[in-house]
């Protein structure tokens, strides 16, 4: 239901300005001695909560297997078109030959990434992440172009609960290959 | 007498004209923004003065135009959320619930209960900091500095929670065509009702500040006068319309994401002045922690997407990891967009500026042949070289405040 906003005229009091100074000056020196409510930012950090999306970074699995197979989703699905692959074969003799790609030369653009996350949920082999860092800062546009190996610094190793290149990579030695 | 002068008041009036014509001031032509701190953004106001009496007020828009609706046309539905974020940027969520509302009434699609739920406690939020800063920064506009320290401070804690459910303070991204990004973290909806709780007596205290303080009534009772017709007549909407008295709210009228279901009064304006439109925003900030609570307290469990809709949202990320099927959909749907018919629809939604809508035009697939977004904010100023007429420069700053406007939108 509708109902009309109060609007009653002040009273010959109010008028006076004093009740409001005095009442003013009573939320002031309430918030004057109540805990401090500011972040003393670069001593102190604020708590970054799960599923944050800091700055996008690349990631590898327990064994050290780069996840990222160059599908190039995460650079068509960017809206601001900030991620640059260049795909990249894995040698034939590698342990992780089975995965057939890699990329050659991955770099996101800092200046443009607006950290909205779509690669890393697009991204079919959880290799992309947005982590926790937010704070960013270089010398020349070209310092804030992360390559390949700085995403990787970043990003670290994360928990892997599929494996699904070592199970595919064992369903084919044991003969049982499904393609 | 040279030209025709209409004064504020009588006694000014009748001083001027008793003057001779050399004392007649020449109109003076000022630009006030676009970089004026209380033009709230980019917004430039060609002003017409005669003295400190405004004669013509013309807004010029356009200094943050970035072209979104042609952007829209070269991505596909879900690539555009992040953009709609970049809309009102001070209730980027609501703007989201809006658009993804939008699409999915294209492609008649029903998101379940759940996903409705976390939809409007979103939205609410959103309205909630929407109107903290708008109060806050309302404030300054007219003097009183501390009101903005004590709502920021609420807001705050609104973008703490934000950025629990979104992982984004700001730029949230967080619907998706037919659902969400991700379903609400453990205790979040928990968070909220702690925050609603302690919200309204820090709220009534920062309004006790300004309500009944004599400075901000000189600055705002009678100022800025909008009446009804007039209201309607320049297409007003959002707590600008109902400070001049018309109870529209589209969450009322044309209910959409399961408003129907909660139970909540719209506060509506007498006069349609700067106070009306200010104490509508703070009832309405009340009136959507009711809301708030009534959806918290009745979460409903379930799918917080619509699972249903296979050729809309993607399949769950496991299943993408270990099946080929879902692995091959999800590249589909990444490369050619929520598969929608073709049709057109125009869908507005009550955000906290007023009704953003938007009309889209699909030719099929996942990419908008059209897409026009009409933004409160633009429609807003149109009133302004109405209203400002014959008001003091001083309350040109005080009837921009009170419109609450944001350029992100206005110019888009």
């Amino acid at each position: 239901m509708p109902y009309v906003v109060e609007r009653t005229p002040l009273t010959f009091a109010e008028r006076t300005y004093l009740p409001q100074i005095l009442g003013g000056l009573k939320t002031t020196w309430k918030h004057l001695f109540s805990p401090k409510v500011t972040l003393e930012y670069p001593e102190e950090r604020p708590t970054i909560p799960p599923g944050y999306r800091g700055v996008p970074t690349l990631v590898k699995d327990p064994n050290g297997r780069e996840k990222c197979v160059s599908c190039q989703l995460c650079e068509f699905v960017c809206p601001p078109k900030a991620i640059r692959i260049t795909p990249g074969a894995i040698p034939a003799d590698a342990p992780t030959a089975n995965v057939e790609k890699a990329p050659q030369a991955f770099d996101i653009d800092m200046l443009r990434c607006i950290y909205c996350g779509l690669c890393q949920e697009v991204c079919p082999e959880e290799a992309i992440f947005l982590q926790n860092q937010y704070s960013l800062s270089g010398y020349s546009r070209g310092d804030l172009v992360n390559h390949k190996d700085r995403l990787y610094e970043l990003g670290g190793t994360l928990p892997d609960l599929h494996f699904k290149w070592d199970k595919k990579r064992a369903a084919e030695q044991a003969g049982r290959a499904q393609h | 007498m040279a030209t025709e002068h209409t004064y504020p008041d009588t006694a000014a009036k009748t001083a001027a004209a008793a003057l001779p014509d050399e004392f007649h001031p020449e109109r003076m032509s000022l630009s006030m923004g676009p970089s004026h701190p209380a033009t709230h953004g980019v917004l430039r106001i060609q002003l017409e003065l005669e003295g400190e009496v405004v004669r013509k007020a013309d807004p010029v828009v356009g200094y943050l135009h970035r072209g979104d609706e042609k952007i829209a046309e070269n991505m596909t539905y879900n690539q555009f959320v992040p953009y709609t974020d970049r809309l009102d940027y001070l209730a980027p969520l609501a703007n989201n619930v809006a658009y993804t509302l939008a699409v999915e009434r294209l492609a008649h699609l029903e998101v379940p209960p759940r996903c409705q739920a976390i939809r409007v406690i979103v939205s609410e939020m959103a309205r909630i900091s929407s109107h903290l800063m708008g109060l806050g920064a309302y404030g300054i506009d007219v003097g009183a500095l501390s009101v903005f320290m004590y709502t920021f401070l609420e807001r705050e804690k609104l973008y703490t929670l934000f950025e629990e459910l979104t992982g984004a303070r700001f730029t949230t991204n967080y619907t998706r065509i037919g659902g969400v990004a991700r379903d609400v973290p453990e205790g979040w909806t928990e968070r909220v009702s702690a925050f609603c709780d302690q919200f309204l007596p820090i709220l009534d205290e920062s309004l006790a500040l300004l309500t009944r303080n004599r400075i901000f009534q000189d600055r705002t009772v009678n100022i800025g006068v909008v009446s009804q017709a007039e209201a309607i007549a320049y297409g007003l909407t959002g707590p600008n319309l109902r400070g001049s008295g018309v109870p529209l709210d589209l969450r009322k009228d044309r209910p959409y994401s399961g408003y129907e279901q909660y139970d909540f009064d719209v506060p509506v304006g007498s006069k349609g002045d700067c106070f009306d439109r200010y104490m509508c925003r703070a009832e309405e900030m009340k009136q959507s922690v009711r809301i708030i609570k009534q959806a918290v307290a009745k979460f409903p469990p379930g799918e917080w997407y619509a699972t249903e809709a296979k050729k809309i949202f993607p399949p769950p990320k496991d299943k993408i990891l270990t099946s080929m099927e879902e692995l091959i959909q999800n590249f589909m749907l990444v490369t050619e967009g929520p598969q929608l018919p073709p049709g057109e629809v125009y869908f507005e939604a009550e955000n906290p500026k007023g009704v953003l809508g938007f009309y889209i035009v699909s030719k099929g697939g996942g990419v908008p042949w059209r897409l026009k977004i009409r933004s409160p904010s633009f429609c807003n100023l149109s009133i302004l070289p109405k209203v400002c007429v014959g008001a003091m420069v001083a309350d040109v700053v005080s009837i921009l405040g009170s419109l609450d406007f944001v350029m992100g939108e206005c110019d888009r």
